[in-house]
This record gives structure tokens, sequence and C-alpha cells, in this order.
């Protein structure tokens, strides 16, 4: 019983997730490689790239302590944090870095740490939320295999 | 369908490739083996997880550097390399770069950049496909559809590897392949299937070339032609005028002009060719040119002889005697009513004995007669007939040929020098040069037992004329020239030039063609060729006692150096047709002919090592350079696994339509006919028919 309304609830944040705009049909295609093989592949791949996140901000940051901005070095740095996040889907995140792609490329430094603390944001709301699905998820057990293929 | 997964795992190139090349096996893409290159680790997760999906075998790696030289350790390892385009320590199009000049994988670029210059970029280095971040597993699933059209692509290279030309040629003479293949298919019957189409093929020429009456351009008539060329004077020369001075009744207006047509082009063919030489009426007549040819073939052995200069009348003789037998056989031959035998003779016994032979397409054949009757003089004949007739013998046949030779040549030398008194003696000298190639080859392939020469003549022809350097001509011209004073012996040469002449295009296109086509590999090379030897050792049985003959009688003589020369002559040749029959390289004959004429054994050496490239291929080659014994044996052995009949068959279809084409046609389109052979080999009997048509 438990189970199922915790099922019912892993699958509607998942929902909500997509709908509001985090989430977009890459993270679908995660959730189709998960196999039994990994059971867990949607959320290593997940924790992976918060972890590796940590990196590309760091150098982001790094490189915007520098004024004038590298533009080049900057836009090099988010061109790989972008395809990471729209390798896992995180939809939100990957408007903002193209976003600061474009600021890069317009040479606009306020664009760009205006982006970035924006950026930053949708990183930490989506982190908070894949953490929270994935923990529902967990708990609901394997059934989350039925809600994936909706 | 047939694939066991475990080729495809194993990981032999070619094990894939075949298999999808006909049926894809169930399993196909399995294990196809897949090296990932991307510093994010995340994607890379992802991808590796979706490769994994699709069961290929991967192999991940953040770091392009890395990557890089795990390729060059193990390069065999993997089919396919999926790399990202921005990387931190190398760029993805640099390592790109690396592996398509390395290991020529197939590699696939992906990045999130879905700029359209970058996937350019891509593309232009080399880039087989490009996938835009983020991968979708879509997308994976029909990665392995590059492995397949990359090795693919690499078989069709191979197939093509010959020479444009040979490609053209290729194209052209598609039909003519078929012949051969039947004949390589060894039986009659399927030879006959194919005689269908063959006629086919005839009736298609026939019907263009029996539409309007052909002009049989004569001697008399060609003569008559360059005259009032000359007259006007090439420049100013249309055929209005021509035809008007010419004052021939039924001569058209069109006649004379696609015979300047051809005029033209084969004077600037010999501009071409010798360009030290200031005259311009090569053409003069058949005749000359048959002298040309002939005081050619004579002179590269002459040549050759000279270059050692050490030139023996004996020697010479027996030089020449090889061509003889080879004539007497063919006459030998002729005379059965088998219609292979006849085909693959037709010229040579026709031309000479045009009487004597029969079955074959009588009038065509008188008609060939015709024109070179002239050519010939009565002695020849039994003289000719006279080592047919001791076919048994081969020495007797060398000396008898020999004998006849010289006592011919007074007759003939007397041609070629009044020729050589006239203005016209240096065009004729080219058009000896001209027709040596031709002659080289036919030369070779009738000297030398083993039929190879026929078809690397061809070969030779094609590749060399179109890209001769004039340079290669003139040494042997030169040459020529002087063995053409020296020797009356050359004359009765001519004769046997002739018909080696009129038989490369027959016999040897189809198997050049096919050479081309089927050019995949060496194997296939080297099967087209022995088809090719073995129509040589069908026609000339006799030549392989002759040849051994020679060096034995005659060897002692000379210095063994002689011996090699003239066969190294050949053999550069003979490379050099192979050469361009797999790579269709026309330059590297080239050195080798101007060594030969300079240097015999530079030329050897050049040529060895030309072959060197081709192992199968080589070894016969170079057997022949070296000694006539292994020589020899090396044409008796490749000959004997073939079967002749079905080879002399195919060379008889189509000796069967060349005979068509050149039976109307006299003396003098014949030439011309077997000149733009020399010079356009790539065009096969059939262009070459059209050719003759255009005459009339």
């Amino acid at each position: 019983m438990g189970s199922k309304q915790l099922q019912y609830q892993v699958a509607s944040m998942r929902d909500t997730l997509f709908k509001q705009g985090y989430l977009d049909e890459q993270f679908v295609q995660l959730e189709e490689l998960q196999d039994d093989d990994n059971p867990n592949f949607v959320e290593d791949i997940v924790k992976s790239f918060f972890q590796d996140s940590v990196r590309s901000f760091n150098n982001i940051e790094k490189a915007m302590e520098s004024h004038p901005f590298d533009f080049e070095k900057l836009d090099k740095y988010m061109h790989q944090f972008k395809g990471s996040s729209s390798s896992i889907g995180a939809a939100k995140i990957k408007e903002e870095s193209t976003m600061f792609r474009e600021y890069c490329r317009q040479g606009s430094a306020e664009g760009c740490l205006r982006t970035f603390q924006q950026l930053k944001k949708e990183h930490a709301i989506l982190r908070k939320k894949l953490e929270t699905y994935f923990q529902l998820a967990r708990q609901a057990g394997p059934t989350e295999t039925a809600c994936r293929s909706k | 369908m047939d694939t066991s997964v475990g080729g495809v795992m194993c990981g032999s190139n070619s094990s894939v490739s075949m298999k999808t090349s006909d049926g894809v096996s169930d399993q196909f893409p399995a294990g196809l083996r897949v090296l990932v290159v991307d510093d994010d680790p995340t994607c890379l997760k992802i991808l590796e997880k979706m490769l994994r999906n699709c069961l290929y075998e991967v192999i991940t790696c953040t770091r392009a550097v890395v990557a890089l030289s795990m390729l060059r350790e193990r390069k065999l390892l993997f089919d396919l390399v999926i790399s990202d385009v921005h990387m931190p320590d190398m760029d993805g199009f640099k390592l790109l770069e690396h592996i398509g000049l390395e290991m020529d994988l197939p590699v696939i670029m992906m990045s999130v950049d879905d700029k359209k210059e970058v996937v350019m970029k891509g593309v232009t280095h080399g880039a087989c496909d490009y996938l835009i971040k983020p991968v979708r597993i879509e997308a994976i699933k029909n990665i392995w559809q590059h492995v397949v059209r990359k090795r693919r692509n690499e078989l069709r290279e191979l197939e093509q590897s010959g020479s444009v030309e040979d490609n053209d040629r290729n194209r052209k003479t598609c039909d003519d392949l078929d012949y051969s293949s039947s004949a390589n298919e060894g039986s009659w019957k399927n030879s006959k299937k194919r005689k269908e189409e063959e006629d086919e093929a005839e009736d298609r020429d026939d019907s263009s070339t029996l539409k309007k009456p052909r002009v049989v351009w004569s001697v008399e008539l060609h003569q008559q032609f360059v005259a009032a060329v000359n007259q006007l004077g090439i420049e100013k020369a249309v055929p209005k005028k021509i035809l008007e001075l010419m004052n021939v009744p039924g001569l058209t207006r069109e006649n004379v002009a696609s015979h300047l047509q051809k005029y033209r082009l084969y004077l600037r063919r010999l501009s071409n060719v010798s360009q030290h030489q200031g005259g311009h009426t090569p053409f003069l007549c058949s005749q000359e040119a048959n002298f040309g040819s002939m005081s050619s073939f004579d002179g590269l052995d002459l040549h050759a002889l000279a270059v050692s200069s050490q030139l023996p009348p004996n020697s010479f003789a027996t030089l020449q005697a090889g061509g003889l037998t080879r004539s007497a056989v063919n006459t030998g031959m002729g005379t059965p009513p088998m219609d292979q035998r006849n085909t693959f003779n037709l010229e040579a016994s026709k031309v000479r004995f045009g009487a004597s032979q029969p079955q074959n397409d009588n009038d065509k054949q008188v008609n060939l007669y015709h024109g070179l009757s002239t050519v010939i003089e009565p002695k020849q004949l039994p003289q000719l007939q006279q080592p047919v007739q001791s076919s048994s013998s081969m020495g007797l046949q060398v000396n008898g040929g020999a004998t006849g030779f010289m006592s011919l040549p007074a007759s003939l030398g007397a041609h070629t020098m009044a020729h050589n008194g006239t203005a016209h003696g240096n065009q004729m000298v080219q058009v000896a040069q001209n027709r040596s190639r031709g002659q080289f080859l036919n030369e070779l392939s009738g000297g030398h037992p083993s039929g190879i020469p026929l078809s690397l003549g061809q070969q030779m022809f094609s590749n060399e004329l179109t890209g001769r350097v004039s340079g290669r001509n003139m040494p042997i011209s030169n040459g020529r020239a002087a063995i053409y004073t020296l020797g009356s012996q050359a004359s009765p040469v001519l004769d046997f030039q002739m018909n080696h002449n009129l038989e490369l295009p027959a016999a040897g296109f189809p198997q050049g063609i096919t050479a081309g086509v089927s050019s995949i590999q060496q194997t296939r090379m080297f099967q087209d060729r022995e088809t090719l030897e073995v129509k040589g050792t069908r026609g000339f049985p006799t030549n392989y006692g002759i040849f051994n003959e020679q060096p034995q009688n005659k060897m002692q003589d000379w210095e063994i150096r002689n011996v090699n020369s003239n066969f190294e002559a050949s053999s550069p040749v003979l490379a050099s047709g192979r050469k361009s029959a797999l790579n269709g390289n026309a330059s590297i004959s080239s050195s080798t002919i101007v060594s030969l004429g300079e240097e015999n054994q530079v030329g050897t050496s050049e040529s060895s090592v030309q072959l060197g490239n081709r192992p199968p291929l080589d070894s016969a080659f170079r057997v022949k350079c070296e000694t006539f014994g292994d020589f020899n044996c090396d044409n008796t052995f490749i000959g004997k696994p073939f079967d002749q009949d079905d080879l002399m068959s195919a060379i008889l279809k189509q000796f069967k339509s060349l005979s068509k084409t050149m039976s109307s046609v006299l003396m003098f389109p014949v030439m011309d006919d077997s000149m733009q052979f020399l010079f356009h080999p790539e065009r096969s009997v059939k262009a070459h028919a059209p050719s003759g048509t255009r005459a009339a």
C-alpha cells in the first residue's frame, strides 16, 4: 500500500520535473538505459553530473575572477558543462549555459555573471529536486520501472 | 546470415565488412569495438552505457592524447572511434586528423555544438558522422553503418585501384569483360552463352557501321589524302579542299572529314610522342607504318643489343626468330578449322596467307589480306610456313625463321630505306616508334613464351599512350632508326609485327580490361594475367620451345647480358603494364623505358623494383628478367593450369568483332586502328569498331 503511494508520488514528482521544464527527453533516454546490469544507472549518472559540475563551476568562477574576462575560455568551460548537462536532460541548466555562451560570444561580462548566477541557482534547485526524487524512487522500489515506461 | 558472431567479435576487419556486404548477420553490430573519447565523465558514462546496450564493445577514454596512443598501439582492436570535439588536452579535430592519417578508422565526432561551421569542420576533417549532444541511443544504434561503409569503400577503392584511365576503360569495355570472364570460367559453353551477347554487340557495331558504306582507305587513297593535306598545309586543309584535290569518285566530304580528324589526332599524338622530330607526315601509309612497326620491333631487340654493343647477326636472327616462330605458330594454327585458333591467328595467318584461311569471315580477312599483301613479299610466305611445318622442332623453326628473315629483309629493307630517304623518313621512324610499343608488347609476347606480354602490353599501351612522355619514345626511336638502316632483317619481321599488333587489340584488350575492372586485388590481376598468358601460350606454344632453344643455340654466342637486356627491355614494359593495371601508374613505366633505351642493366633493376611492389606478379616477372630458363619454367607453369581452348574462344570472339571492323577497312585503316589502340588502349574493341566506321 505504502509502496504504491510512494510509487505514485515518485511518478507525479517526475512528471512535475518534466512539466516545469527541469528535465527533458534526454532524461528519459537515461532511464531507458537503466537495466538489471545497472539498476541505479540514472542516479549514478546524475550524481556524477553534479559532482563533476563542481569542477566546472570552479573553473568558470576562477576564470571570471580575472578581468577582463577571457570569454573564449569561459565559453570553452561552459561548452563542456553544457554538454554534460544536456546529456542528463537537465533542461533548465542547459538553457542557462546556452545563454551564458551567448553572452560570451557577445563579450558581455555582465550577462555572463548574471547568467552564471542563475545557472548555479537552477543547478542547485535541480540537484535538490533530483535528490529527493531518487530518494523517493529508491523507497518506492523496483516499480519505478513502471513509471518509466510512461 | 552465415556470419558467425565470432568473426565479428574477433574483429578481423574483413570479417565484419564482408559479411555485412552480402547479408548482415543478426548479431552483426554486436561486438563492434568502439573507442569513446570525451573529457566529460558524465557524457562518457552515458555514451558507454548506450553503446553497451547496443551490444558494442566499448572502451572509454577521457583524454585524447591517451586515446591516440592507445589507438597507435592497438589500432586493430577498434572498429570505430567516437570523439568529442572540445577536449582540453587535444582538439577533437586534431585527434580526428591523426586517426584518419594513421589508422584510417571511421571516426564520429560529437559535440553539443551544433553550429554549421563546426559540423562542417568535422566533415572536412574526415569525420564519418557528427552527433549533436546529447547523443541519443537511436543514433548510437546505427553507428555500425559507418564501419560497414568504410570497409565497403575500402573494398571499392581496392577494386578501383587502377588509374582513372583504367576505370574509364573498364566502363567502356565492361561488355568485353564478359568475354574474358567467360574465358576464366573455362567452359566453352559459358562462352557460348556469352556469344549471344557478343553477337548482339556485334550487331550493334554492325548496324552502326553498315548504315553507311565504308570507305576503304587503301594505301593509295591515304597517300592521296596525305598528299592533298600536305599540299594544302595541315593547318589549312579542310575536308572540302582535300576532297577536291583528291578527286576520288565516291568519296564524300564526310569521309574525308572523318579521316582528316583521325589524321590530325594521329599527328598530334605523334608530335607528343616525338617532339624532336620535325616531320609530321607520319601517317604516310599503312605500309610504311608497318615497316616502321616492324623496324621498331626489330629495333627493340637490336637496340637492346646495340646498347650492349654486341650485335652479332646470329643473335639478331635469334631474336627475330622468336617473332618468326611466333608467326609460324600462328600460321600453323590458322589452318585448322577451329574457330578459336583462326581467330587467334586471324591476322597473322589471314594477312599473310589470306588465301589459306578458310572458315573465318573470309571476306573480311580477304580485305585484310589485301591491305597487308602489299607489304608482304611472296618469299616470306614459304619461309614462314616452313617454321610452322617444323613446329615440332623448335630449334629448326628458329633457324628457319631466322634465315627467312634474313632473306626477306632485302625487300623490306629497301622499302624502309626509301622511306627514310624521303622527307617522311622521320615520321616513319616515329610511326615505328609508336608501333614499337605495341610491338614491344607484341614482341615480348611473341618472343616470350608466356602470354603475359600481351596483356601487359595492352595495359602498357593504355597507360603509356595517354600519359606518355615523349622522351621515352625518343631513345627508342633513335635506336630504332639506326636499327632500321642496320638491318633489312627487320623488314621480314614486319609482317609479324603487323600480326602482333592486330592480335593485341583483339586478344589483349579484353584481358587488359578485365584486369582493370577486376583489379580489386593483386590476386585478381594475377588471374587476369594468367588468362593472358594462357592466350599467349595457346597462340604460341612453340615459343616456349623457341625460347628455350634460343638461349641454347644463340645465347651462347651472345653474352648473357644481351639476353637480359632484351628481356629487361620487355620487362619494364611489362612492369609498367602491370603497374598500370594495378595502380594506373604510367609514370613508372616511362622511366623504365627510358632506362631501357639507355641502359639495359639499369632498366632491369628498376623493373625489378617496381615489381617488388606487387609480389605475385613480381615473381613471374623477375624470373623473366633474370634468366631464360626460369622464364620458360614460369611460363609453362602459368600456362598449363588454364584451359587454352576457353581462352581461345574468348579471344576468338573478340577477334571476330575486330576482324569484322578491320576487314572492311583496308590496310591503312587497320593500321590506323591498331595505332589508335596503341595510343588509346582504353578504347576497347568496341570503340575500335566505330573508329573504323568513321573512316568510311
